[in-house]
């Protein structure tokens, strides 16, 4: 048993364009640079949806590698249960002030021969990305979901933004977060976003029930191996939403539960509802302080802890959503927007793009305006 | 000669001021235990050391202070290895040749694993919340829930709840009163116990001795319990209950039963426990319809059947070194929730040799029991609560912190209504009226205040739960359930810990 987990303080910020149009990696490396004075140049990362047309029906699987030999053990795990459309190095620059940095590969790939029915190509995803951060020393799955990526290292959001030319990327939507480790290992996983498939979380805040989450998870099969409390938010929403079929809306109902006193005032149905929510879900719940950012293939969902102890505000142009800890980040890329707002505490944000509004994911809950 | 018997040497004495006595004989009066007399033609009360229990019953009423109830202060030649109980209960035995009983809970020397647990706190990183402003959330549900919730949705297209929930126990306050019979307590226990668990939306146990008619009204708080003598145990007595417990052990005497003997039998109880006046009540040692986990399974689901399924069906059992292993086979056999009780847990009445070596401490049975539930992907099947020895608010924190879902409290119900464990139980002649059919003494337990004194008890531990809730940063009790990263070990070796799932402190 490790005791080692990091705390951070943070900034977040996100952009997503409901019609899918695409938005320039520039953009949201100007916002989150905004809000570097919230990081502390330990830490910065991005997720872009979209950013691999080419590639629409591969699992994107971007890997850290500490060493070329645990690059070729990992490739030949991979080998024996994907078939590997195509791979190649994650283009980089130098930048001068990062000299200590992992390999970085991509590969798209599709599962090979599925052991049975009952297991979906995303559950034998799951588990390969298990196994890998698991059990093969050196090698993390930074992300693994379709036509998405995360890239993520030890800097400050600009520096890794130029590190991973973000800039020549453009993506429907993009989450992005700079970060303020208190006691940091320099270690390049424990940087946001924290992903599993397509779910890419960002995290402003400390979950005071890690502990539990963590050993809740442990029962579905999840490895908490990153060192970082955020990693279980991207796997609660797994779970609840992918595997148990909640709709997104529910599951944040999960994540920053109403309190007793006002399920108890709730209507007949919706009480048992919400009793059973609680009932089923408790140990599911996030405690303590936190702004998170959830993305997926579908849209994305800004939520605050129950008693909004970090920031979070939102705003709306056009068919663009923006997020962030601040709103001088989203003023910076969008001067004039139509409406600005504060979301309450454990009120979720759930912006789905245009075309997945039926999704069954987002069933249930009205979008945002 | 002073004593009756060479060997009856005393344990503790009473000291008088007679400077102070005014002779008024509250003391004769109130030692059930014919320690205290009054002489007569010297106008004197004194007291035989060698009856004395250490209640202390005659210094608490004492009128002008004039008594100082002491440990005995002749020592026997001192001996690192005899230790002057050894030798006390030895001469018993020479002379009486019999089992030593004893009440109350395991009162040797072990390790207390709760002392050697602290609590984490927030600082900066995170804020801690003040519970006198902010919400702070104990409610708690026992019984069994499923893994997942099937979600469908209305013509409005809102969701709606598809998933039936199994039945289970609401409590505000995840602390209960713990199973202790009518008969090994007297009805105005009871009484006070069933008003105090409605007054603060919790529970108390009937334990093996049946429910006493007139406590019916409080059938929505109060667990009934089955146990390997059947005392009392009838239909209605199943469906006026909020819960239903069988008990397959007590840890205080894992492996054996109880015996309430004939003098305690009085009229009422004969009633409740459906036996004759005046015979002595025994529980074998298992249940003679138990001798394995499958015909378990038979009687939770007999129980379940008789209720129609509408009451959720717990198991109790003394906490022993397989106790991981069994917990698994019972939440497999259909229990919603289990109990399980350590070493330290009381009793009414059981062979001291049986009290002080048997069994296990609850933190370990806890911790491994919790950590196998989880193994197998089965935690969510039952609700785990934690008796035996719990004695403050932070034990409760820590218990639920290692997995517990809700604690049960029996010694320190009975020390919040005025026991002061004297462990002379089994006599039935308890002074403070609490363990006593005698109605005479009975009545010195006035049930509206022990009732008032133990719903306090529940309220001052609520707020002491919602403060370290609080300064750890949490809001709900179920986020620190089975959260051992917030404890950290002090003085326990690598294989406590490693069984404990905790860290050590500085990690």
């Amino acid at each position: 048993m490790s005791g080692y987990r990091e705390t951070s303080g943070c900034g977040l910020s996100g952009i997503i364009s409901r019609k899918r149009e695409l938005i320039p990696g520039e953009e949201i490396i100007r916002s989150i640079v905004h809000l570097e004075e919230r990081g502390n140049q330990l830490g910065a990362g991005f997720a872009g949806y979209g950013i691999y047309p080419q590639f629409p029906d591969c699992y994107a699987l971007h890997i850290m590698y500490d060493g070329p030999y645990v690059r070729e053990d990992t490739e030949e795990y991979l080998k024996s249960r994907f078939i590997v459309e195509h791979f190649e190095g994650i283009p980089t620059r130098k930048v001068p002030s990062i000299v200590d940095r992992p390999i970085f590969y991509r590969y798209f790939v599709v599962p090979m021969e599925l052991p049975g029915e009952e297991v979906s190509p995303d559950d034998y995803v799951m588990a390969t990305v298990m196994r890998i951060n698991e059990g093969i020393d050196g090698a993390f799955v930074v992300s693994s979901g379709k036509n998405m990526g995360a890239f993520k290292g030890v800097g400050g959001s600009a520096e890794i933004a130029e590190f991973f030319r973000i800039d020549e990327y453009a993506a429907h939507q993009w989450i992005a977060h700079t970060r303020f480790p208190t006691n940091t290992p320099g270690w390049w996983g424990g940087a946001h976003p924290f992903t599993l498939l397509d779910w890419a979380v960002v995290h402003n805040g400390e979950i005071s029930s890690y502990g539990t989450n963590k050993r809740y998870l442990e029962m579905f099969g999840y490895k908490c191996t990153l060192m970082t409390d955020t990693e279980v938010v991207a796997y609660l929403v797994d779970l609840i939403v992918r595997r148990h079929r909640l709709p997104l809306k529910l599951a944040a109902d999960v994540l920053a539960t109403p309190f007793w006193k006002d399920i108890d005032r709730m209507e007949d149905g919706k009480r048992d509802l919400f009793t059973a929510l609680r009932m089923v879900y408790g140990s599911a719940l996030l405690n303590g302080p936190f702004a998170i950012l959830v993305a997926w293939n579908g849209g994305m969902m800004g939520l605050n802890d129950r008693i909004k102890l970090r920031p979070l505000v939102a705003a709306v142009h056009g068919d663009r959503v923006y997020m962030a800890s601040e709103e001088s980040a989203i003023r910076s890329v969008c001067p004039q927007p139509d409406r600005v707002w504060a979301p309450k505490a454990g009120d979720p944000v759930i912006v789905p793009f245009d075309d997945a509004k039926d999704a069954w994911e987002v069933r249930g809950c009205q979008a945002l305006l | 000669m002073l004593y009756e018997s060479i060997f009856v040497f005393p344990t503790f004495e009473v000291e008088r001021d007679y400077e102070k006595c005014i002779v008024c004989k509250t003391c004769v009066q109130q030692c059930t235990f014919n320690a205290t007399y009054y002489l007569p033609h010297r106008h004197k009360v004194v007291t035989r050391d060698t009856e004395c229990v250490g209640c202390r019953r005659c210094e608490a009423m004492c009128p002008t202070g004039a008594i100082k109830v002491r440990r005995y202060q002749g020592e026997f030649k001192e001996n690192a290895y005899w230790s002057p109980r050894d030798l006390k209960d030895l001469y018993k035995q020479a002379e009486q040749g019999g089992v030593i009983l004893t009440g109350g809970g395991n009162d040797r020397e072990y390790p207390i694993y709760w002392d050697h647990i602290l609590l984490d706190a927030c600082q900066v990183t995170n804020p801690s919340i003040d519970p006198l402003r902010e919400p702070m959330e104990l409610r708690t549900y026992l019984g069994r829930k499923p893994d997942k919730l099937d979600i469908g949705y209305n013509e409005k297209g809102e969701p709606e709840l598809r998933t039936k929930i199994p039945p289970n126990l609401v409590a505000d306050i995840p602390v209960i009163f713990a199973p202790m019979s009518y008969g090994a307590l007297n009805l105005n226990m009871h009484r006070a116990e069933a008003a105090a668990a409605k007054a603060m939306g919790t529970y108390w146990n009937t334990g093996e001795g049946g429910l006493h008619r007139e406590l019916y009204p409080y059938g929505d708080h109060t667990i009934v319990q089955v146990a390997s003598g059947r005392f009392g145990v009838h239909a209605e007595y199943l469906q006026v209950s909020a819960a239903m417990e069988i008990k397959i052990g007590q840890g205080a005497k894992p492996g054996i039963g109880g015996h309430l003997p004939g003098g305690k039998v009085d009229e009422e109880i004969s009633k409740t426990r459906m036996i004759p006046v005046g015979t002595d009540a025994l529980s074998p040692a298992p249940h003679h319809d138990i001798y394995s986990i499958e015909d378990l399974r038979q009687l939770i689901y007999a129980l379940k059947e008789a209720t129609n399924y509408e009451k959720p069906v717990s198991v109790k059992i003394a906490a022993v070194h397989n106790v991981a292993a069994i917990a698994s086979g019972i939440a497999r056999a259909g229990a919603d929730i289990i109990v399980l009780d350590g070493f330290r847990g009381g009793t009414g009445a059981s062979p001291a040799i049986v009290r002080d070596y048997v069994g296990i401490p609850i933190e370990l049975a806890l911790a491994a029991v919790d950590q196998r539930l989880r193994d197998e992907g089965i935690r969510n099947w039952v609700s785990l609560i934690a008796a035996g020895g719990i004695r403050n608010s932070g034990d409760v924190i820590k218990a639920v912190a290692l997995g517990a879902d809700a604690v049960y409290i029996g010694t320190a119900a009975l020390l919040a209504v005025g026991c002061t464990l004297c462990h002379k139980c089994y006599t039935g002649r308890c002074a403070w009226g609490i363990t006593t059919n005698d109605p005479f003494i009975a009545k010195r337990l006035n049930p509206e205040i022990a009732a008032e004194r133990l719903t306090n008890l529940l309220r001052a531990w609520a707020q002491e739960m919602k403060e370290m809730l609080g300064l750890m940063g949490i809001n709900a009790i179920e986020s620190l359930r089975g959260n051992r990263l917030r404890l950290r070990a002090v003085g326990l070796s690598k294989e406590e810990m490693d069984i404990l799932g905790i860290l050590p402190a500085g990690a």
